[in-house]
């Protein structure tokens, strides 16, 4: 099903995105739904985004449930794993 | 019957009279005939939603299928146009209507409408199809495995979205359900609520259970993908649509 659920986010970050060009990310979009090129039903979606820039500017990835947490537990390890006086 | 179309972008006038694009594929025959709106998927105004089209101009009928997303990303590639509908908090139930309304006001404007003017979608699309067939003068509906027709979405959705059982009543358009045994979302149990919804108030409906298929089976490039029963759905709309559509 379209699960219609999804969460916004702020963000501050760079991303490479079309024409690999990189560009400011400024908005997180993420949701657990169909997705367009992933082979699964249903997939967690992230885009990563600058508005100002139109809908164009744009990284997308679609990962199956199972290692979108282990991209959660790699990320939360990778940031742990640095001095805590960095990630402030 | 002859199988030359012609296909191709227009616009058409949508909700608060915005000019909405919207693709429109046609026989090239003359002659009276009935029109189709397609109401496209969450995840867009893409091309595999433009084969649909293209598919029930190849049956007979005038088509038009609305970007439901050209407000949020005019001109932007679908994928796109869909993350950035999605990131705005999606296809508002009201716009929805006044879209299809307009691509069903366009289709009965062409010189070789009958009048008659069906609608059918998919997934979200499926309800969407459902909400217009209870606002609009339509002729036939098909819901295509829409989740939230009935059934309550669970708490904390941050896209507010309602099911539809209050507009039922007003239902002014013969409906015909195609759902998958092994989809939750309409589920099973979903499909029989609505059933027994639209029996006890009189409607005149048609709906088809496929075993050995979930959600979306009707999508040929998603593994979703269920060739007998996607094969039968299409036979089963041909031919509700000629039953109510046909001259």
């Amino acid at each position: 099903m379209c699960t219609y659920a999804t969460m916004n986010t702020d963000l501050d970050g760079s991303a490479k995105g079309p024409e690999s060009r990189w560009f400011h990310v400024s908005h997180g979009t993420v949701y657990f739904d169909h997705p367009v090129h992933a082979m699964a039903e249903h997939t967690l979606n992230i885009d990563f985004t600058d508005p100002t820039k139109g809908p164009g500017a744009r990284v997308a990835v679609e990962l199956t449930a199972g290692s979108a947490r282990e991209l959660v537990a790699a990320i939360e390890a990778a940031l742990a794993s640095a001095p805590a006086e960095m990630t402030v | 019957m002859s199988d030359s179309l012609t296909a191709e972008t227009t616009k058409t006038t949508g909700y608060n009279g915005d000019e909405v694009e919207t693709y429109v594929s046609r026989p090239a025959e003359d002659g009276k005939r009935g029109g189709v709106v397609v109401i496209h998927h969450m995840p867009g105004y893409d091309r595999s939603s433009k084969e649909i089209v293209r598919r029930f101009a190849e049956l007979g009928y005038d088509v038009a299928m609305p970007n439901l997303y050209w407000r949020d990303a005019p001109g932007a590639a679908p994928d796109d146009a869909a993350a950035a509908g999605r990131a705005n908090g999606g296809v508002p139930d009201e716009r929805l209507v006044g879209d299809v309304g307009g691509a069903a006001a366009w289709l009965r404007a062409l010189p070789t409408s009958n009048g008659k003017v069906g609608v059918i979608g998919y997934c979200s699309g499926g309800r969407q199809s459902v909400l217009a067939a209870c606002n609009l003068d339509l002729q036939a509906a098909v819901d295509c495995y829409g989740a939230f027709v009935v059934g309550t979405p669970p708490e904390g959705f941050p896209i507010k979205i309602t099911n539809l059982i209050d507009q039922l009543p007003n239902l002014r358009a013969p409906l015909l359900g195609l759902f998958g045994n092994e989809d939750q979302h309409p589920s099973p149990e979903q499909v029989n609520e609505l059933e027994e919804i639209l029996k006890s108030d009189g409607k005149t409906y048609e709906f088809h259970r496929f075993d050995d298929a979930g959600h979306a089976f009707f999508s040929v490039d998603r593994p979703a993908y269920r060739v007998a029963a996607a094969n039968e759905g299409w036979e089963l709309i041909e031919a509700f649509f000629n039953k109510y559509l046909g001259a």
